[in-house]
């Protein structure tokens, strides 16, 4: 259990971070720093069994169903990149802490970073491969969050789309792969599956697993040729570029590799593919940080060299390679971060990143030379540090290895890599610290328009460096907290190389027999192995470092005028091209006219509809037909004289209205003589207050529609209607027809042992289905609050103005207030809301319920803003209508809470049938308390929206009256 | 003729309508055929559960048959949500026509008729 807390503990810590956002730097770099020592700690405790050769587990269920568990693992390769995430992440948070700007939000800084390294804690600590791969696109996310951490900034943005895009492709690959790799294991359960060897290279899926789970694995880390994201996303804070650029993101599909070694590694193709991959990498990476003038950009570049590096020691497929790939990994993950720590101070206290204008700073910032300098040259691998261990190392292992039955080929590619690594790292260091000053006059702010276009902008136009760093003062070492975590990461490089075997020694044993699966080979880390082909490519590669540092200036010449071609520019452009590809046939299919669109998705319907029907059997319905009478069929003939009337005269806009009253006077009749009293009820009611509603809505719209222009659109119209009509009414004439079976038995007999009520209908609604119903009131209630955010500031710009020159469409009444309509409407109101209360009451038995209720409550107070006006009404209406609302929401849900309570599912009822003195047997159930939050809704969202809309209506008729009277017309 | 026939032609006739005048190119018509397709829909979604006369759905020992109640709760919900859609619909073409000064659909210029 320790395991999984240690695996959630960054994600608390986000969150907790976020929470204290507001304390400022300070609260959030404690709270992150608490979050990852404690982190730090657990793995700790950890760190001594795991190194033993103990392996921890820990497994919680996720999705149980589907056999899916959440676990993880802890062995010594978990254990070295867990360590890397921890114990760097805690040095990379208080470096921050100095390095943000007092105008970058730290909350949300930290959270990310936090949220980065849960992420990454997960990618290192899953046990099951979907996990890792759950976690592995977190990282993508979180990354993207972090490079595009200053969103006001394009480069950031295009940085972090850039990065996201590449990664996130390649997670897909990811996926496609491990479940490919799974299928052929049998098993997603990564120590399980590790020991599947023969059936995974045996299995036909190996290759296309394999490419897959490689195209994850390099884009991820940066190789060639997917390789161009890392640079641009150079463009993040330092500090982020320092944790994830150098020591982990970019580290997962390396580590991966040394995961899944056991199960892919050893055929030729792993073989062919990895190493050439990280060979070619390798030279890639290395020429251009040759070139690369900011100092980011430089070690992104050396970055992506020596990740091909590592990417070639796994691929060789030897044990002795997993040895030098893991030693490698914590070494460059020491002095990579310590000279991006570095390379972010120069930048802090120069005010500026770009090789060019930078020198001899070393007697004004001695202690940052020095870690420059420990550092660099770690990378270039002088002994006796770190970096010159490993790679020495991973020259003796490339001196005895044929790739293409050349055995020359890979001594000379990684010794060329290695002088240019050197010739790199020998640059960074000259050119910032040795030499004339230059720094000085670019601190007092003469350097803005030094920077060329490297890929990485320079922070310096907007950067924390320039704001605080850019004085006149000179520049020299940063403050104890900013340093300090560079110090620390450099005297580790220096003193790793100096005791390999007592501090690195059981860690890099321990963790290259977890990624072999078996025994180490014997090997001892030591600076001097006596005179052997390795030392030779050392000092080869060093003194020729030296040497193309000396030629550096005409080789730049010769470099920019090849214009080497930039991969990031292709794609942008190609991206670029994709959007506008997508755009064209977005707008080629959906133009933004209603019309159309609505015509394609009506004739769309059509035609799916006739091709089912034309695909499917056409016998005729066996249910014996209904008889119809005279009635009925006078009934039918006036639905559709009315509907077609309705259609013919739509332009005359109050003329519909008419005769869609009639429409659903028919339709409520036929509900009753269907046997569906409850539908009839709701259908007259909801119909009176549409209509009203359309009638208020007239009076401030047009009161005609004009003619239409073409004809040819009104045939193409009539025909889809036409056919829309036959194919809806031909549908269901054959549902009619046919015997069914259905739910009702269900219902039917459940309705009044379980629900309380014996009108069947009303108790679906109530309580079998109530979760639907409260969904509706929902819907209700937020249509109601939508219309009264969208009549309340219709005063205001344009609207206001159109709404202050309305003018009546038609001549107004001289009688405003009928004395006979108000008389009659204040006496119906009370007996109308008795009405309404038994309608309320009766409901759950007969037809009725608190829908119904609560519209004729609306209908009755709505007749007193109609007929007396809307001031006198408005005065009286005591209940706020956005408090009915949520009154009336808010108590069928505690009714529906209530079940939970005595533990049974939400909203189901319970009822009692007591018996009163004179009164007899009454039904009390809690379906009843959430009919009565039903009720209430539904008054507050009715009575809401119309009297908004009168409102409206009734303040543009003041203003044109104000007119009339020779007033000047406005908006107040 | 049936009874069948007559409920189906009537689903016909109402989703014409409501198909024809959503096809307007005036905000009002457009609402004005929602509600005739809302009509017509909750017609066809009551008749899924078949025609029966004289047999309302309260549960009753003694009663000879009953018609199926699940459609009808359904078209309950149906007409409620039509309702809120159609005033919404309503409200915002009015804001729409207030902003716009045209209550064309796509929002083209009345030529005739300056707004109000």
């Amino acid at each position: 259990m320790i395991l999984v807390l240690l695996v959630l503990l960054p994600f608390l810590g986000a969150v907790a971070t976020a929470l204290v956002s507001r304390g400022g730097r300070d609260a959030c770099a404690v709270t992150a720093g608490v979050a990852t020592a404690v982190a730090l700690g657990l793995l700790g405790a950890l760190a001594p069994g795991v190194v033993a050769g103990e392996v921890v587990q820990a497994s919680v269920g996720w999705v149980p169903a589907l056999g899916l568990q959440a676990s993880f693992f802890v062995d010594a390769l978990g254990l070295t990149l867990a360590g890397l995430i921890l114990g760097v992440g805690l040095l990379v948070v208080v470096y921050a802490r100095y390095y943000l700007a007092a105008a970058d939000p730290p909350g949300r800084f930290y959270a990310f970073l936090l949220l980065f390294q849960g992420a990454m804690l997960g990618v290192a600590l899953s046990s099951n491969v979907l996990l890792l791969l759950v976690f592995w696109e977190l990282t993508s996310l979180s990354s993207f969050l972090l490079i595009g951490y200053w969103r006001h900034l394009p480069e950031a943005r295009r940085g972090a789309r850039m990065a996201l895009t590449v990664t996130g492709a390649g997670g897909l690959s990811l996926l496609a792969g491990l479940l490919l790799l799974g299928h052929s294991a049998g098993t997603y359960e990564l120590p399980v599956l590790l020991q599947r060897r023969e059936a995974i290279q045996g299995s036909p899926l190996y290759l296309p697993a394999l490419l897959l789970i490689l195209g994850g694995c390099f884009t991820k880390s940066a190789q060639f040729p997917f390789h161009f994201w890392l640079p641009q996303a150079m463009a993040a804070p330092t500090p982020v570029s320092a944790y994830l650029h150098s020591a982990t993101m970019v580290k997962a599909g390396i580590f991966l590799l040394a995961r899944l070694w056991p199960v892919l590694a050893g055929t030729e193709a792993w073989f062919l593919i990895v190493t050439t991959t990280g060979l070619v990498t390798m030279l890639v990476g290395a020429v251009s940080a040759l070139f690369e003038d900011d100092l980011k950009g430089l070690l992104a570049r050396s970055t992506i060299s020596q990740l091909g590096l590592l990417t070639m020691l796994f691929g060789l497929g030897t044990r002795m390679g997993a040895v030098v790939g893991v030693f490698h990994l914590v070494n460059h993950a020491l002095f990579k971060a310590a000279l991006f720590m570095n390379a972010g101070i120069v930048d802090h206290e120069a005010g500026t990143r770009d090789v060019k204008g930078l020198g001899g700073l070393g007697s004004l910032m001695p202690v940052a030379a020095t870690v420059a300098v420990v550092a660099s040259a770690a990378m270039a691998g002088v002994p006796p540090l770190n970096g010159f261990l490993s790679k020495e190392m991973m020259l003796e292992e490339a001196a005895h290895t044929r790739l293409l039955g050349q055995a020359w080929l890979v001594p000379v590619v990684v010794t060329v890599g290695a002088t240019l690594s050197v010739a790199y790292a020998l640059r960074y260091v000259v050119r910032v610290y040795f030499g004339a000053r230059r720094g000085e006059a670019l601190a007092s702010g003469q350097g803005a328009g030094a920077h060329h276009d490297s890929c990485a902008p320079p922070e310096a136009s907007r950067g924390p460096e320039a704001g605080r760093g850019g004085g006149a003062a000179a520049p020299h070492d940063p403050p104890l907290g900013m340093g300090a975590p560079s110090v620390l990461l450099g005297a580790l490089a220096l003193v790793v190389g100096l005791f390999p075997e007592t501090l690195a020694g059981p860690l890099v044993r321990a963790a290259s027999a977890a990624v072999i699966g078996g025994a180490p080979p014997g090997f001892t880390l030591a600076l001097w192995h006596g005179f052997t082909p390795a030392l030779g490519m050392s000092v080869v590669a060093l003194v020729g470092g030296a040497g193309v540092l000396a030629v550096h200036g005409g080789a730049e010449k010769v470099w920019r005028r090849l214009g080497v071609p930039d991969p990031a520019g292709w794609f942008e452009a190609g991206l670029g091209a994709a959007v506008k590809g997508s755009r064209k046939l977005t707008l080629a299919i959906h133009d933004g006219s209603l019309q159309r669109g609505l015509a394609l998705l009506v004739g769309t319907a059509v035609m799916v509809g006739f091709v089912g029907f034309g695909g499917a059997k056409h016998t005729a319905g066996e249910r014996p037909p209904m008889p119809v009478e005279m009635l009925t069929v006078l009934a039918w003939v006036l639905l559709v004289t009315a509907t077609g009337a309705a259609v013919v005269m739509h332009r005359r806009r109050y003329l519909p209205l008419l005769f869609m009253g009639v429409v659903s006077m028919i339709m409520a009749l036929a509900f009753i003589f269907l046997s569906a009293p409850d539908l009839a009820l709701t259908q007259v009611s909801v119909d009176v207050v549409t209509i009203l509603l359309l009638l208020l809505a007239l009076n401030l719209l047009p009161q005609q529609s004009p003619p239409e222009t073409t004809r040819r659109r009104r045939v193409r119209d009539a025909v889809l209607a036409l056919l829309g009509g036959v194919g809806m009414g031909s549908a269901a004439w054959a549902v009619m027809t046919r015997e069914r079976k259905t739910l009702a038995d269900y219902y039917w007999t459940h309705a009044k042992p379980e629900g309380g009520g014996t009108n069947v209908v009303n108790v679906i609604l109530v309580d079998f289905r109530g979760f639907d119903t409260f969904g509706e009131i929902v819907v209700l209630g937020t249509a109601a609050l939508a219309i009264f955010a969208l009549l309340e500031t219709a005063n205001r710009g344009e609207a206001g103005r159109r709404l202050a020159q309305w003018k009546p469409g038609r001549p107004l009444s001289p009688e405003r207030y009928p004395l006979i309509l108000i008389a009659v409407t204040r006496l119906l109101l009370p007996f109308a809301i008795v009405t309404a209360l038994f309608m309320f009451l009766r409901g759950h038995d007969h037809p009725g319920g608190g829908f119904v209720a609560g519209l004729v409550v609306a209908i009755a107070v709505l007749m007193q803003y109609l007929a007396s006006g809307f001031d006198w009404a408005d005065r009286r209406v005591r209940p706020d209508h956005h408090a009915l609302i949520g009154w009336g929401v808010l108590v069928a849900a505690l009714t529906g809470l209530g079940a939970l309570v005595f533990g049974r599912p939400f909203l189901t009822s319970a009822f009692w049938h007591p018996r009163l003195p004179f009164v007899g047997e009454i039904a009390l159930s809690t379906a009843m308390v959430f009919d009565a939050g039903v009720t209430l809704a539904v008054v507050g969202a009715v009575m809401l929206a119309l009297a908004q809309l009168a409102s409206a209506s009734k303040r543009a008729k003041q203003w044109a009256e104000k007119r009339e009277r020779g007033e000047h017309g406005g908006a107040p | 003729m049936s009874l069948e026939f007559l409920v189906a032609s009537g689903i016909g006739v109402l989703t014409s309508a409501g198909i024809y005048l959503l096809l307007r190119p005036r905000t009002f018509d457009v609402v004005l055929g929602l509600a005739f397709l809302s009509y017509a829909i909750n017609l066809f979604l009551f008749s899924m559960g078949g025609l029966e006369l004289g047999r309302p759905p309260f549960f009753d020992a003694g009663a000879p048959g009953y018609t199926d109640p699940v459609p009808q709760s359904l078209v309950l919900t149906a007409i409620v949500i039509s309702f809120a859609m159609t005033a919404l619909l309503l409200v915002l073409s009015l804001r729409t026509y207030l902003e716009a000064g045209t209550d064309h659909v796509d929002g083209e210029a009345d030529p005739k008729k300056r707004a109000p």
